[in-house]
């Protein structure tokens, strides 16, 4: 009984995320317009056949720009989530595992850059690296190593305690093969959940700095920007904030939901 | 004692990083204060002689230690842009957030717990479901865009709070609080959802320990385990956990300020950086790191009162 | 001998029409006109549009207070140091200047009751209205007006760092004060060459000597008295009961409120919260056009595609030339704004009326086949890539800046956006000329020398490296000439080398869309950007917004 219910959530997140990739994936191949492509007769027209979220405030074609936005988003959230894993188990596993001043040391930094306004931090690298979708990647995957690094290195604290790490030892394996061989994998399941809790955060993060203006630049969409441009038409165009709303929540809710079981499974 | 002393160095070292990180951050970052002030038809002269009189010419080195020196005794100069002393102008928009903060973090809890308990109560049951998506799509929509939902519900069609208007808090507490509940819940929303989720698997977590075993079996009633037991204990991993939700919940405030249009440290630190006004930047960065690291030794503290086996080392 | 010149004469110098007061409408007429009868019919129209309720039922009345929205904070309360143009637009209606510009765009006495320019155009000799009082309650006097020139000019023997310097006022020799033989006190201020313009600059605020306190309880002489300033939150001022002008204000207290972003002052129209608020995109206009009033005028900017003149491949004038033929300008104005708004030929707006070119807005009428010929003449037949730098903070630019991007791709050209902040415009391109084009509206003080002359091969804000020595000679002729005629032909001719030069892409003059609560009347529209609140009142029972 319990196992079929848990099921159902998972199953849930499952389909979501599959919706969003199949849109993701035929986005990559293609769309039905050109998404930025613009027609001055067709402003603001609700949703029909013609175009099945309707059309924005330049007249173009929401299903198509909700398309290309979703693929860069998605490519915004993995590519900040593969920056902010990378270096930060790299920081968590060596803290975690040393100890001592090094762990000091970069902890001090990592509460420094924690504590450190993120939007400040945003805006910083946006205005020395110029703005564009690689750069917020760098900028939102240096904002997400704390968290990441503090993860890895609780874990690596508990684990090196552990009798197969003193085994290992015993052995002569060398640290850097007891880290990332013996005690990394054993560390796979918070990771993987830190990863999907880091993708949602990103894909967040991305829409409120489309907010502030620091996201990817027009006309290039994304669904935070989307969401952003939608704001004014709330009232007498409603779909071009439906689309591009529904897929974030969807977006998010659906690894929300896979990762909940992550969790049960991983404890 | 050697704690204290141990955490406050770590406090004072990490404000420096904090401040040198903000420092280098404006040295990188083009335009300065002088030019920001002037705008586009002032000469290259009075450029220089503004730059000169803020103090922008001097070397980096004068200039950080300049402002530590201010910052030790509290005073972090003046406002390029306001000509006002930076003090004066966080005084005003401190206590702003702070009550947002504040609001929002009570909101959190009011709403969190109990849903958490009845969560984990009917664990896995419709209403532990429903309850988890709820919480869980609430917290899939993007803060902002949540701020303008409720601006355009509560503000603009139910009229029940005018959207953009602000109270002090000097002026008239009641209407200060009217006007600040609202941001509060759009902050509130998205972290009610991680909380009564982690409330709820804490919970869980606790119910299959073996005292929970032992008290049944002696006969107590579930009821009276849960709250005289495990909820004390449950409820440990929830103070940490609200230690990163506060410091979240600092962070959100500055977009949802922005949309709320609340004269708080967001706003402000978002018109001072747009103005590259250094003083102004300086000191809200590093009021919000103090905040966030004081909270995060507070939760320390908490943590380990609560639960005497944590050592504090 | 001098040459008393009285309003009429004024009128012909800087007769701006009221185009600016319904736009939209005179477009759809044909055109720009100056003749003075258009004026008052531009204005009937203007009234009709605005407002579907009777001539009776618009009666002003005395008393009220209003809310108008703004999105900038204000960069100064002293106003010799504000140098943003939304603070210059809230700070109007507590200072004025010897002079100031009525809605025709007339420079008609404010401070003095009267001027006159000598002939050679070397003396101006101001006489001072009597009785004019500072809002502390002392008289103006001769020596307030010379302190404040003097100061607004740089001419000060202590100046202070943050007082923006009128670079155009730096012509002043000297300024001495006299009494005539009737008992008026007269300022007169001697050039060191001749310039006819000056008084373009002479708007600049009057403010009682040696007051220190202009940065936090500011004194001037305009029709509203300075009540109290939160930064980020807003500015209030009362009426002043003491202006010499009979009649106005009609309001008791206007609260000027700072919105974090159009976006959120949007959500406050939507609730009715704010009375008056000036910067609305067409879209928003649409949306409140029932609850609203929308007035219609004109921004008073040149908007263009602006290139720098030494980058790489806009150093070659074919190129340049190409860009203008491949934007559709028309195009520009139907998608972002709904139509609305004044194609320009040049660097030059409608509102100058009588030294605006007219003949200049076809020379590059949208033609995508001669660009893609002239691209190919110059090389670039294949077409190439470059970046557009647009301010963040206005989205009528970002706007601006898509719909180009689709358009040049039709001629292969590949454009790019960049988003950046103002802060980093400012010292990027506008001072370092680091860009190869940006997306900007330029503005202009009331002389026509104001509105070109960056593009001097020397001046220091020539942000677009323009050089033409035949710009340069024809412009030192046109400042210093004392014949109207001749200055008329000298500036048309300047508007036509740019243009020829193919400068930049001239696009348009923005039209600005005003949300004004029903019950109120009287919004005016200015040649220059101010909110004019005296003359905004009530009609029927006049209410409180705070």
């Amino acid at each position: 009984m319990r196992k079929r219910q848990l099921d159902f959530n998972f199953i849930l997140g499952i389909v979501l995320i599959s919706f969003v990739l199949l849109l993701v994936l035929v986005g990559l191949f293609y769309t039905p317009y050109d998404p930025n492509a613009m027609d001055i007769t067709s402003k603001n027209l609700p949703p029909s056949l013609n175009h099945l979220f309707g059309t924005d405030y330049m007249g173009r074609d929401i299903l198509s720009r909700v398309m290309e936005g979703a693929k860069t988003t998605f490519f915004i959230g993995i590519a900040t989530v593969a920056i902010g894993a990378v270096v930060g188990t790299l920081v968590g596993a060596v803290t975690g595992y040393y100890g001592g001043i090094l762990d000091e040391v970069l902890m001090r930094i990592n509460d420094g850059v924690a504590s450190f306004p993120s939007i400040l931090l945003a805006l910083v690298m946006v205005s020395i690296l110029g703005t564009g979708k690689y750069n917020i990647i760098l900028a939102l995957g240096i904002i997400f190593i704390p968290s990441f690094a503090r993860v890895v290195r609780s874990e690596f604290i508990a684990q090196k305690q552990l009798d197969y790490v003193r085994n290992a030892k015993l052995m002569g394996a060398g640290d850097l093969r007891i880290m990332f061989v013996h005690i990394l994998p054993n560390t796979k399941s918070i990771i993987l959940s830190a990863v999907t809790v880091g993708f949602n955060n990103a894909v967040l993060a991305e829409a409120g700095m489309s907010y502030l203006s620091l996201g990817v630049q027009p006309p290039d969409a994304s669904l935070g920007r989307m969401l952003s441009e939608a704001q004014t038409y709330l009232f007498n165009a409603p779909w071009f904030a439906l689309a591009p709303g529904f897929i974030i929540v969807i977006t998010v809710l659906g690894f929300s939901l896979i990762n909940e079981r992550g969790i049960k499974n991983g404890k | 004692m050697r704690f204290y002393v141990k955490k406050i160095i770590t406090l004072v070292l990490t404000l420096l990083l904090v401040s040198l990180l903000t420092f280098v951050a404006f040295q990188v970052i083009p335009g300065d204060g002088a030019l920001s002030k002037l705008g586009m038809d002032a000469t290259e002269e009075q450029v220089e002689a503004l730059r000169e009189s803020l103090g922008l010419n001097d070397s980096m080195v004068v200039r950080f230690t300049r402002f530590l020196g201010g910052a030790v005794k509290g005073d972090f100069g003046n406002s390029s842009q306001y000509s006002v002393s930076v003090t004066s102008l966080v005084k005003e928009r401190l206590p702003v957030t702070i009550w947002l903060a504040g609001l929002s973090i009570v909101i959190i809890i009011v709403v969190s717990i109990p849903l958490g308990i009845l969560c984990s109560r009917k664990q896995n049951g419709m209403v532990d479901r429903l309850i988890t998506l709820l919480t869980q799509t609430c917290m899939a929509v993007p803060s902002f865009f949540l701020g303008i939902l409720i601006t355009l519900v509560f503000g603009v069609m139910l009229k029940w709070f005018i959207p953009g208007k602000y109270v002090g808090p000097s002026q008239d507490f009641g209407q200060f609080i009217h006007y600040i509940i609202f941001p509060a819940v759009a902050v509130s929303v998205p972290k009610i959802a991680m909380m009564v989720k982690f409330l709820r698997n804490s919970v869980i977590r606790e119910l299959q320990l073996d005292y929970v075993r032992t008290a049944k079996s002696k006969g107590n009633k579930e009821r009276r385990i849960l709250y005289k037991h495990v909820l004390k204990n449950a409820l440990m991993p929830v103070i940490t956990f609200m230690g990163m939700v506060i410091a979240d919940v600092l962070a959100g405030s500055i977009v949802i300020e922005q949309v709320f249009n609340l004269p708080g440290m967001g706003r402000l630190l978002v018109v001072a950086i747009s103005n590259r006004d250094f003083n102004v930047v300086q000191a809200v960065v590093l009021y919000i790191a103090a905040v966030v690291i004081i909270i995060n030794f507070i939760v320390d503290l908490l943590y380990q009162k609560v639960d005497p086996r944590v050592k504090i080392s | 001998m001098k040459k008393r010149i009285g309003i009429l004469l004024l009128l012909s110098m800087f007769a701006l029409t009221a185009l600016y007061g319904c736009s939209g409408g005179n477009k759809e007429d044909g055109g720009s006109t100056n003749s003075a009868n258009e004026n008052n019919l531009s204005e009937d129209q203007n009234g009709e549009s605005s407002s579907d309720m009777t001539a009776d039922a618009d009666e002003p009345v005395y008393g009220g207070s209003v809310i108008v929205g703004i999105t900038q904070d204000l960069d100064s309360l002293d106003p010799h140091k504000a140098v943003a143009a939304g603070t210059n637009e809230v700070l109007y209606n507590i200072f004025e200047g010897l002079v100031k510009p009525d809605k025709d765009g007339n420079l008609v006495p404010a401070v003095a009751s009267d001027y006159s320019i000598s002939e050679d155009g070397m003396t101006y000799t101001f006489t001072l209205r009597d009785g004019v009082q500072f809002h502390n309650g002392n008289l103006v006097t001769a020596d307030d007006v010379i302190y404040s020139i003097k100061r607004s000019a740089g001419m000060l023997e202590t100046s202070d760092p943050e007082v923006k310097v009128e670079s155009a006022l730096s012509v002043i020799a000297d300024i001495t004060s006299m009494v005539t033989e009737e008992g008026k006190t007269q300022i007169q201020i001697l050039l060191s060459e001749p310039n006819t313009e000056l008084i373009g600059y002479l708007t600049t605020p009057i403010i009682p000597k040696d007051y220190d306190g202009q940065a936090e309880t500011p004194v001037g002489t305009g029709p509203f008295k300075f009540v109290s300033y939160t930064p980020l939150q807003s500015i209030v001022m009362e009426k002043n009961e003491d202006y010499y002008v009979e009649g106005v204000p009609y309001l008791d207290q206007v609260t000027f409120k700072i919105s974090a972003n159009t976006d959120s002052a949007f959500m406050e129209l939507m609730a009715g919260a704010i009375d008056i608020f000036p910067y609305l995109t067409e879209e928003q206009a649409n949306q409140l056009s029932s609850t609203y009033d929308i007035e219609v005028g004109n921004m008073n900017l040149v908007q263009g595609l602006f290139l720098n003149n030494q980058a790489a491949p806009f150093d070659n004038m074919l190129v340049r030339q190409a860009l203008c033929y491949a934007i559709d300008r028309q195009g520009i104005l139907d998608m972002v704004a709904g139509g609305k708004g004044q194609i320009i030929g040049s660097n030059m707006f409608h509102g100058f009326s009588i030294y605006y070119n007219d003949t200049l807005e076809d020379v590059y009428a949208y033609n995508p086949e001669k660009a893609k010929e002239l691209l190919a003449e110059a090389g670039y037949a294949d077409g190439f890539s470059f970046t557009i730098k647009v301010p963040s903070n206005y989205q009528f630019h970002v706007d601006t800046a898509q719909v180009i991007v689709e358009q040049l791709k039709a001629v292969g050209i590949d454009a790019k956006i960049q988003l950046i902040e103002w802060a980093s415009w400012l010292s990027d391109v506008y001072k370092a000329r680091d860009y190869e084009a940006t997306i900007v509206g330029l503005d202009a003080k009331l002389a026509p020398s104001d509105v070109l002359k960056r593009y001097r091969s020397t001046a220091s804000n020539n942000f677009l490296n323009y050089e033409n020595a035949e710009f340069d000679t024809i412009f030192a002729e046109a400042i210093g000439t004392i014949d109207q005629d001749i200055k008329i032909q000298k500036y048309k001719e300047l508007q036509e080398i740019l243009t020829n030069d193919a400068a930049s892409v001239y696009i348009q003059d923005p039209a600005l869309l005003v949300a004004v609560n029903k019950k109120l009347t009287g919004y005016t529209f200015y040649p220059v950007y101010v909110q004019d609140m005296s003359v905004v009142a009530y009609t029927g029972t006049p209410e409180n917004h705070q």
